[in-house]
This record gives C-alpha cells, sequence and structure tokens, in this order.
C-alpha cells in the first residue's frame, strides 16, 4: 500500500513540485486546489500527510488545519503548511490550529522530503 | 539541474493568469476601503507569483514581488488604507511585475534598475505605517563547539497533538550526527493509569560530530515550545569571533538571500530554456478532454451506425450522399486522432523520477549503478503514464537489487565495476514499447525452475523451454531472492507488476541471458480509447481482431492445412508452418444449425513475441475503429479476450486478445501432455485472482 498525501494549493506550479517529489518517494498525491477541495476530498479514504499552502480562495490552510484536526481521522495525521520564512505568524498560527509543522518556500525537492520525513513514518 | 526546472513551463502559464486576475481587480481599485475579496486576491497573485519565482531562482522578481506583496498584505489587513494615487501604483506596479515575469520567461533580462523607482516607491507606501515589512533575520550561528551535544527531550502533551512524533525526530537527528540515546521511563505510570495522549517518555540523546547547534534545534524547529528541550555542548569550546562570522548561518532567510544576489544576474538555470518557456500552451483540466474523448467515442459509434445502415446503398443516385458519408468517416476520424493526442504526454516526467530511486538504491544497496535513459521524448496517453509509475519503480529496483551483481562479483565475472540499467521507450506496430535492462547476473534457468519446483508451482520433472522457465517468475507466489529484501521483496512480486501491466491491456515479457543479464519489455496500447479493429464472424457470432496484429489473411486448400497427432492443425504457407486456431471450439462456440465453410479462413496474426498463429474464422466483415469498453470494470476478465467495444448495429461486441489465445493453445496442449498443468494461469495470460 503506498502512503497517500493530500497536497492543496491554489497555485498549480506548486501542486505540481509537491506531487512530483512525493510521487518520487512512493507516495499517491491526492490534489486539491484550495481548503474547501480538500475537505472534500478529506472524507475519501485514510490520508498518511496533508500539505497545504496557507494562501488560498474560499479557505486558506489555517482554517484547514483546524477542520481536519476535528476530524477523528485526522487526530494523528502529519499536517504540513507551505508558508514563506517571512510569515512567523503564519507559522505559530498554523500550530494552533494543530499543524505538525511548516516547509518553507521556495523549497527544492530534498528539503521537502526532508521535512516530510521529520513528520510522517 | 534543479528537478523543478520541468515545472517552468506551468509557472509561466500560471503567472500569465494572476497577472490578468491582478490587472482585472487592480482597476477597479479606489481609494479608501475596497472589496476584502479582491484585495486577498491581489495579495494571493503576487505570493503566488513570489513563490514560483523563488523555486526557479528568479531573484529579481524575488525580491521585487516580496515588497509588493508586503506592501498589498498590509493594505488587505488594513493596517494601510489606500490615498490619493495609491490604486493607480499598484496599477503600475503590476505592470512592472509583468514585465519582470516576461524578462525571465525570456531569459532576456530587462535593463538594470528598470524596477528600481517602482521599488521605492512601494517601499515608501508600505512604510507609511511604520510597519514596513523588515525582512526576518536570525541570528547568526553561535560559536560552535567540536560538534558535540547532549539533548535533553520531553515531549508534552501538546506536542502529540499536532501529531509529532518523538521517535520520527530522534531518527532526523541521525542525519545531523552519530547519536547514542536514553530513554527515561520513570514517569511511566500503571497500565490502568495510562492516558494514551500524554507524553511520559523523556530521552537524552548525546548528539557526535554535529555542525552546529543550530542543526539540532532545527530538527526540533516544529515542535518548540511543545516539548522541554536543552541542547547543551558536552564540552564546549568556543571559537575566535572572526571564524564564527566566516560561518555562513546554516538557514539563510529569502529575504537576505535575495537582497545580496539582487543586483546579480539571474542564475544561468534561469536562462536555460528560454525557447521552451515560449511554447505557447493552456492548461486544460483532465475531465473536460475526458468527456471530449467520451463525446468523440460516442460520435464514432454513431457514425458507425450511420454508415451501417446506409452501406445498402450501392446506387449511383447515392453517390453524393455516399461520398459525403465516406467523407464524414475521414473527418471523424481525424477528430478522433486530433482529440486523443490531446491526452498524450511525454514520458519524460515519469522517467525524470528513476535517475533519483536508481541514486538513493545504489547507496542503499553498496552497488555502482548507472541508469541509462531512452526516448523519454515518446508521448502516451496520460492515463497510461500514471498507472505504470509503480510497476516501472518495482521492476527498477528488482533489476538494481536481483539483477545486478555486486561489485566484486561483477570484478570476479569480468564486468566493468559498474552496472548499467536500461530504461528505454519506443512506439512500435501502434503501440508502445518499454524496456528495463540490466547487464547483471541474469536468470539462471536452474536456479528458477527448481524455486518453481519447490514452491509448488511445477511440477518435479516438468520439461519448460527456457522461454517458459523465465515465464515463471511472473507466477503469483515466486520470488527469486533467497531472502525477502527491504528493497524490492516487499511482499509485491512480479506477478503484480503483470497484473498492472495487463490491466492496461499490455504485457510483460522477459528475455534473460544467464551470465549476462535480462530485458523486461512492457508493450502497451498507445491508447485505451480506441482500436482499428476487423470484424470477423464465426459460428454467426461476431468478434473485433486488432487490425495492428493482422498479418494477412488466406484461404486454404484442404491441402495446405495438417492435423496434428496430438490433436490441432497447422497450416503450411509458402513453407512455413503456422498453427491454427480454431476460434469456434477455442471460445467453446457451437454451430448449430450452420456448417463449417467448406473452405478454412485463416487470418494470420502475430503475437507480441512475433510468433505468427492462424485464428480460423468463417468470414470476415470487414474493417472498423471501434471505441474501447474495459471487460474488467463491467464484467471480469476473460482468457483470450481483451474487452468489449460497441459497434455500428449497437451491439456490444468483444474484442480477441491474440496473445491469450495463442497462449491459451500453448497451455492447452502442455496440460494434455499431464506434466505441467498448474502453469495454466501463467501462459494463459489470464488474470489470476
Amino acid at each position: 500500500m503506498s502512503k497517500r498525501v493530500l497536497a492543496v494549493d491554489d497555485s498549480k506550479t506548486m501542486r505540481d513540485m509537491v506531487a512530483f517529489t512525493l510521487k518520487r518517494e512512493g507516495f499517491d498525491v491526492i490534489e486539491a486546489e484550495d481548503g474547501m477541495a480538500a475537505l472534500d476530498k478529506s472524507g475519501d479514504g485514510a490520508y498518511d500527510l496533508v500539505i497545504s499552502d496557507v494562501n488560498m480562495p474560499r479557505m486558506d490552510g489555517i482554517t484547514l488545519v483546524g477542520k481536519l484536526r476535528e476530524n477523528p481521522s485526522f487526530r494523528t495525521t502529519p499536517i504540513l503548511i507551505l508558508t514563506t520564512e517571512a510569515d512567523q505568524e503564519k507559522k505559530a498560527a498554523g500550530k494552533a490550529a494543530g499543524a505538525t509543522g511548516w516547509i518553507v518556500k521556495p523549497f527544492d525537492p530534498d528539503q521537502l522530503v526532508d521535512v516530510v520525513r521529520r513528520v510522517c513514518r | 539541474m534543479n528537478d523543478f526546472e520541468q515545472f517552468k513551463q506551468t509557472f509561466f502559464e500560471e503567472c500569465e493568469e494572476l497577472l490578468q486576475r491582478f490587472e482585472d481587480v487592480a482597476v477597479t481599485l479606489k481609494a479608501g476601503p475596497n472589496d476584502p475579496e479582491g484585495l486577498d486576491d491581489l495579495f494571493r497573485s503576487v505570493h503566488s507569483i513570489k513563490a514560483g519565482a523563488g523555486a526557479f531562482k528568479f531573484q529579481r522578481l524575488v525580491v521585487y514581488s516580496h515588497e509588493f506583496e508586503n506592501v498589498l498584505d498590509l493594505i488587505r489587513s488594513g493596517k494601510l488604507e489606500l490615498a490619493d494615487g495609491d490604486p493607480e501604483l499598484i496599477v503600475q506596479a503590476g505592470d512592472i511585475l509583468n514585465d519582470l515575469v516576461c524578462a525571465a520567461r525570456s531569459g532576456q533580462d530587462v535593463q538594470d534598475g528598470h524596477e528600481a523607482e517602482m521599488l521605492e516607491r512601494i517601499r515608501a507606501m508600505g512604510s507609511q505605517t511604520g510597519t514596513a515589512a523588515a525582512p526576518v533575520s536570525e541570528d547568526a550561528s553561535k560559536p560552535d563547539t567540536n560538534g558535540d551535544f547532549v539533548v535533553r527531550f520531553r515531549p508534552h502533551r501538546a506536542m502529540y497533538e499536532t501529531a509529532n512524533e518523538p521517535q520520527l525526530l530522534i531518527q532526523a537527528l541521525k542525519a545531523v550526527g552519530d547519536i547514542s540515546i536514553l530513554a527515561d521511563l520513570s514517569r511511566l505510570p500503571e497500565l490502568s493509569k495510562l492516558d494514551p495522549a500524554e507524553g511520559y517518555l523523556s530521552w537524552t540523546i548525546e548528539v557526535r560530530g554535529a555542525e552546529n547547534e543550530e542543526a539540532i534545534a532545527e530538527v526540533f524547529e516544529f515542535v518548540d515550545g511543545d516539548c522541554d528541550l536543552v541542547i547543551e555542548p558536552i564540552s564546549a569550546a568556543p571559537r575566535e569571533e572572526g571564524q564564527a562570522v566566516e560561518e555562513a548561518p546554516s538557514v539563510a532567510t529569502p529575504a537576505e538571500t535575495t537582497l545580496a544576489t539582487s543586483n546579480t544576474p539571474p542564475a544561468a538555470g534561469a536562462n536555460a530554456a528560454p525557447a521552451a518557456a515560449q511554447t505557447n500552451s493552456i492548461r486544460v483540466e483532465l475531465g473536460r478532454i475526458d468527456r471530449l474523448v467520451d463525446m468523440v467515442g460516442e460520435l464514432v459509434i454513431a457514425q458507425a451506425m450511420a454508415l451501417d445502415s446506409l452501406s445498402e446503398l450501392v446506387d449511383i443516385r447515392h453517390v453524393k450522399q455516399l461520398q459525403a458519408l465516406e467523407d464524414l468517416t475521414m473527418r471523424t476520424r481525424q477528430l478522433q486522432e486530433g482529440v486523443m493526442a490531446v491526452r498524450m504526454q511525454p514520458l519524460k516526467a515519469l522517467f525524470s523520477r528513476f535517475p533519483r530511486v536508481v541514486r538513493d538504491l545504489s547507496k542503499k544497496l553498496d552497488k555502482n549503478v548507472r541508469l541509462e535513459l531512452e526516448g523519454e521524448a515518446t508521448e502516451v496517453d496520460k492515463t497510461i503514464i500514471e498507472e505504470l509509475s509503480d510497476p516501472l519503480t518495482h521492476m527498477i529496483r528488482n533489476c538494481m537489487d536481483h539483477g545486478l551483481e555486486t561489485v566484486a562479483d561483477r570484478v570476479a565475472a569480468g564486468k566493468p565495476e559498474q552496472g548499467v540499467v536500461k530504461l528505454s521507450a519506443e512506439h512500435r506496430n501502434g503501440r508502445i514499447l518499454i524496456r528495463v535492462s540490466d547487464d547483471g547476473r541474469g536468470l539462471d534457468p536452474e536456479k528458477v525452475l527448481a524455486k518453481a519446483v519447490a514452491n509448488g508451482l511445477v511440477e518435479e520433472g516438468a520439461d519448460l523451454s527456457k522461454e517458459e522457465i523465465e515465464a515463471l517468475i511472473f507466477m503469483p507466489g515466486f520470488s527469486t531472492a533467497a531472502a525477502v529484501s527491504d528493497v524490492s521483496g516487499r511482499g509485491v512480486g512480479m506477478d503484480v507488476v503483470r497484473r498492472n501491466i495487463q490491466k492496461l491491456g499490455g504485457r510483460v515479457t522477459v528475455e534473460s541471458e544467464f551470465g549476462k543479464g535480462s530485458t523486461f519489455t512492457l508493450a502497451l496500447p498507445l491508447t485505451l480509447a480506441v482500436l482499428d479493429g476487423m470484424l470477423v464472424d464465426v459460428a454467426c457470432e461476431r468478434y473485433v481482431v486488432p487490425l495492428s496484429t493482422i498479418v494477412e489473411t488466406v484461404c486454404a486448400e484442404p491441402s495446405m492445412i495438417r492435423d496434428l497427432p496430438e490433436g490441432g492443425s497447422v497450416m503450411s504457407i509458402r513453407g512455413e508452418m503456422i498453427r491454427l486456431i480454431d476460434l469456434c471450439s477455442n471460445l467453446r462456440l457451437s454451430r448449430e444449425g450452420k456448417t463449417e465453410p467448406l473452405r478454412k479462413l485463416a487470418v494470420i496474426v502475430e503475437t507480441e513475441f512475433g510468433r505468427r498463429v492462424g485464428l480460423v474464422v468463417d468470414e470476415l466483415l470487414g474493417q472498423q475503429q471501434v471505441v474501447i469498453k474495459s471487460l474488467e470494470t463491467n464484467y471480469h476478465s476473460i482468457d483470450g479476450i481483451a474487452g468489449t467495444a460497441i459497434l455500428g448495429d449497437g451491439r456490444v461486441r468483444l474484442i480477441l486478445d491474440i496473445d491469450g489465445l495463442a497462449n491459451m493453445e500453448t497451455s492447452t496442449s502442455l496440460a494434455s501432455e499431464g506434466s505441467v498443468d498448474t502453469m495454466d494461469p501463467i501462459i494463459s495470460g489470464g488474470v489470476a485472482e
């Protein structure tokens, strides 16, 4: 069984990069283009990891993290938020909402993999 | 080159959309408060551009969009109110942003200082609030020690609530230095009093040879505040101040990086493929293309129906109508080809992940391996590409783990130290062939057979050809590795690979020479949607034979056919003996009432391996393009049947699976010898479930 990751970002470039990197790591990548879409897809099956952008239309990443953590099947799922280095507030807000950690944009594949390995079995 | 280079094109397309959106909103801005959603849009557009620009190292764009984004953030959060002239400034700032994006895209830099004035004005605008976005900087790294630290780590409940896992963090420390761990279980209560969400354990970890304290702190970055964490040098030996300054901080903020390099020309990588970046393309949601493919499929059926019902009009009075119909047929076909081409993608995206797989694995296995890629530009249906990822990864792992020898063994065998795994793709006969080959030890037929016998897959003393023995590795429950390794022996065998490929209407075969290496060949259809077929009639039933497999059709004189003593018959054509497959008996049809034609009509087809067999049919009904519908999704797989198609008369017909049929015949004859009837599932090409 390969692991499943829900990759949430309104930027196709970012989704592509995350998907490309994690597919090489053996993940099945399910993509969503904002928080609402991610919530819609949160029901279909268990996820081993969620990676979400913060700034997105309809529902932002921080709200998404909070909503996912309310769902019992996401209680122990690592959730990473994609943020920029300057966004110290976002990191704190993300963590308060229940995010496991963050990935700083821009990232290269190795950095992403390193972070994922730190939070994902 | 960065692996992400391939996404540059997507990025620029996205930029175009974002800039358009930006402009649409920016022109509606007015002094004073604005629509919050619009302001969010502005911010997000610039933010997304910045993030992408950072990934591709377009430094000027990063610096500019960073400042711009900061101001927009202040505006949207209400910290900065727009004054007269500001909306106009934002529109102009957007134009400059556009210029910088275009420059990055074309690879031709705009002149120095093009954005300098605007940058100043944006900064000035932001600084009005007194909360100007100062670049966040972190302290320079502290004086180094000898690299030995002791880490005391006690997670709190909050840490578990964010799904952080102490074990993984400790694992991550291994990358920082050599570690030794001591767990403290003293706070662990009795089982009855244990709260699973509480943190009772704590650890003392010695890290030796770490670069600096930050490297360790970085591992615990996410749990800062959610645990007790103390990092102490074991024997602190502070360095001279000057020395410490020379050391680059381990984490540079983007702001620092970008400011430092903003005056230097963009990195070479940014200019790498200006030509490619200008390819005109649009992004289309896959669902829309699929609907289009479906609709064209229905059109093909409708067109075939029209042709079918009007084909009786072979009257001179209707010549115009017939011509129009012919024209329609041709156009429909062109349309279909055009639509299918939209779904085609080069294999590059898939192949590009394997260098890394090989690199990681060669480290793990301690083997010296070079990966050669060929035919990356070959285009295949997107669905097929997606489904190929797992099987190909598995096969490459298999080659490296089981196929290639260790360096010592290779040298002993007189081979170069470096093993070669080759991945190639090509189009052939309307199919795509993907090969994974290695120059390793190859399959040892004796070992394979012994293993199969030991696993009860083949009876002792079975007389099998080399090809038949090699095919055994695809049988469920067969594994050539003596011990299950964590590299390729994950309980997934070549049988799963074969099943996945078969699901795609493809085949996997292996050719191997003991001592010299193995080649696995995947043969796949170019697309899963359409097929050129020959409609044949057998005992009043109609079947579709894939046109690409047909070599010729022969109306056989009785003298050309000879019956074999063990059953079955062969036909001699121009001195070549070709085995005949009687479809009527093979598909268990009955000829009730209908007599067999006097002279046998044989459709000579070629299997994937180039073997020729003759299918005995009653009548040829003509060529037709058919839309393939999977049998498995609606029913279940049947030996000898590749799928179904809806024809012009509106009826569902079965598409014959030539290799399946050819192999079915082999297995029956083998089974009739009473030696290897257990082989049925493997050579019949059926899905063993």
